[in-house]
């Protein structure tokens, strides 16, 4: 594919600029004025707790939601009042598994092709796709007829058919399976090598961890953190230590306080790395005589940064979100 | 062509390809329950006293019987269209488009002229062994069937930006259109009624298409052709203005 992302002198540095959103549904806030910028050719993962506001904030982007207050333009068109522009330039997967029953693939995907004023001149474009997306077999088939994971491999296509330089995926992988997860991200990194933006939202934290330059966390309606995503990994100052103790034998006293959690009979240590070095968990258990079995110690990923930021695991629903 | 153009053709062959889809259901079978009417009817009024000088009951009815379905079927086209894609949740792939409401407002309109303009002729063309039908006026024809279609397409289009499931439209369907159309003088010249039902008729805007669209066949009419064509005019610029609101401001398509 040839992007049409590709700076120029007058292209502006943004590829989304978000200023000011705010929602609100009745009496429930569900944005709280965000606002921030996701710069062009990056790949960028906005996370959050069920009910942070991630999904109406793409809704917002994408022209299906009337922000209450606040702005966004794509590539320097505003959503709303060039919105024709915007649009052109944007390319969404929405979260839901959604399809039109009385079509088949390749020609519901050259009716979305048109729909962006793109003719005959996309349709080898389609074809590759089908082909990187492993749905070349499937092209002259009714929608009706594909499985979920298939149905969800359209939607990729579907939102990339008028070649956008600027992407959103919302939840694209939730559902499918590792081949077919790893078949969407090396696409999806093609693309984004060629230049074009790409924004993720995901559940899977180590897609976000292993794929985004950049992450924003948003946390009932507010951006909680928005970091270079090493930046986010490198702030925070713990590590863990997985320990098995000989015979089931009990944790000193004076040790209990840094226990997390018990994992296959280990119990998970967070460690502060500048007040508990590892070194004194092991002369407090030579001290009390207790022998060691096994041990293990992990950095901290995405998903402990997450909980320390919002309070909640990925997938739990934040608090005051709508029900 | 323009990306804007080709947009709005992209939605109207998408809508026309809809419907043609499914063909045995939105055309075949609105032609088959008009000729069971028009075999039913005729047989039953036979005999009686023509009811425009030199036509008969049959000739009569088959006129109304084609502008009934027109407007059912417009109605049915663009109401279940947008419902099933709301439903489906499809809709957003719309939604998303570079689409202007001008765009998607001729591209339903026009699929369900077109939708309209076969079931029309499939039925006059089905009832040619039973019927003698002249032409008095082909343009008075053309104009009471576009304003008609136009009319019931956009009124479609509002029902289905309105209703949340299929229970609201079957619902503005059987309360409000079959009523509507049945009491329109389809089956009968509206002179026949009571003076209060007469006087109600008048209210009715089906009554002005179906009447408006006869003239053009008989030159002969309960209105002048003038009214019908100015009733039919007002409801097609109404339900227009009302179907184009709620499509620039997206009004129950946005949230």
């Amino acid at each position: 594919m040839t992007s049409t992302s590709a700076p120029t002198a007058a292209a502006p540095a943004s590829a989304i600029e978000i200023r000011g959103i705010r929602k609100r549904y009745g009496a429930l806030e569900a944005l709280r004025g965000v606002s921030f910028d996701i710069r062009r050719g990056e790949f960028f993962a906005l996370l959050g707790p069920n009910g942070a506001g991630k999904s109406t904030l793409i809704s917002i982007i994408s022209g299906l939601v009337h922000a209450s207050e606040g702005s966004v333009s794509v590539l320097g068109h505003d959503t709303v009042r060039d919105y024709r522009a915007a649009r052109r330039r944007l390319g969404v997967v929405p979260q839901e598994l959604v399809f039109d029953p009385f079509f088949k693939v390749r020609d519901m995907l050259r009716i979305q092709a048109g729909y962006y004023g793109c003719g005959k001149e996309v349709w080898p474009w389609i074809d590759e796709m089908l082909e990187r997306l492993d749905l070349s077999a499937k092209a002259n088939v009714s929608m009706r007829a594909l499985s979920g994971g298939m149905k969800r491999r359209v939607l990729i296509a579907q939102a990339l058919v008028h070649k956008p330089p600027v992407v959103i995926l919302d939840e694209p992988t939730a559902g499918v399976d590792v081949e077919l997860r790893r078949t969407t991200w090396a696409f999806m990194s093609d693309l984004h090598r060629q230049g074009t933006t790409v924004v993720l939202t995901t559940h899977y934290l180590e897609e976000a961890q292993e794929l985004c330059s950049r992450i924003a966390i948003l946390d009932r309606g507010s951006v909680a953190v928005i970091e270079p995503t090493q930046h986010l990994l490198a702030r925070h100052p713990y590590r863990f230590l997985r320990i098995k103790l000989v015979d089931g034998a009990q944790l000193p006293e004076g040790l209990m306080p840094l226990v997390t959690g018990e994992v296959n009979g280990a119990l998970e240590l967070k460690l502060e790395t500048s007040r508990n070095p590892i070194g004194g968990v092991f002369d407090a258990l030579r001290t009390a005589g207790i022998g060691i079995e096994d041990v293990h110690t992990r950095e901290p990923d995405l998903e402990d940064i997450f909980i320390e930021l919002t309070g909640h695991p990925v997938g739990a629903v934040a608090a005051g979100a709508p029900k | 062509m323009s990306p804007d153009q080709l947009g709005f053709v992209t939605l109207l062959k998408k809508e026309v390809m809809r419907f043609w889809s499914v063909l045995g259901q939105t055309v075949i079978a609105p032609v088959i329950t008009a000729l069971l009417y028009l075999l039913v009817f005729a047989q039953a009024m036979k005999g009686r006293a023509p009811v425009y000088p030199g036509v008969g009951y049959g000739e009569f009815l088959v006129p109304g019987l084609v502008m009934m379905t027109v407007i059912q079927n417009a109605f049915a086209n663009t109401s279940s269209s947008l419902t099933q894609s709301k439903m489906m949740g499809n809709l957003v792939f719309l939604q998303m488009a570079p689409l202007g409401p001008l765009e998607w407002f001729g591209a339903y309109i026009i699929a369900a002229l077109f939708r309209c303009m076969l079931v029309a002729c499939a039925m006059l063309l089905v009832t040619v062994p039973f019927v003698h039908l002249p032409i008095h006026a082909p343009l008075a024809l053309l104009v009471m069937f576009v304003l008609s279609a136009g009319s019931l397409a956009a009124l479609g289009l509002i029902a289905g930006i309105v209703a949340e499931k299929f229970d609201h439209i079957a619902a503005f369907t059987n309360f409000f259109i079959t009523p509507l159309s049945f009491l329109s003088g389809v089956f009968y010249s509206v002179h026949a009624l009571p003076p209060l039902w007469f006087k109600a008729s008048h209210f009715n805007p089906f009554f002005y298409m179906i009447d408006g669209f006869r003239y053009g066949f008989f030159g002969h009419a309960d209105v002048p052709i003038l009214y019908s064509v100015l009733w039919s005019f007002g409801f097609f610029a109404l339900a227009s203005a009302v179907c184009m609101w709620m499509l620039v401001t997206g009004y129950k398509l946005k949230r």
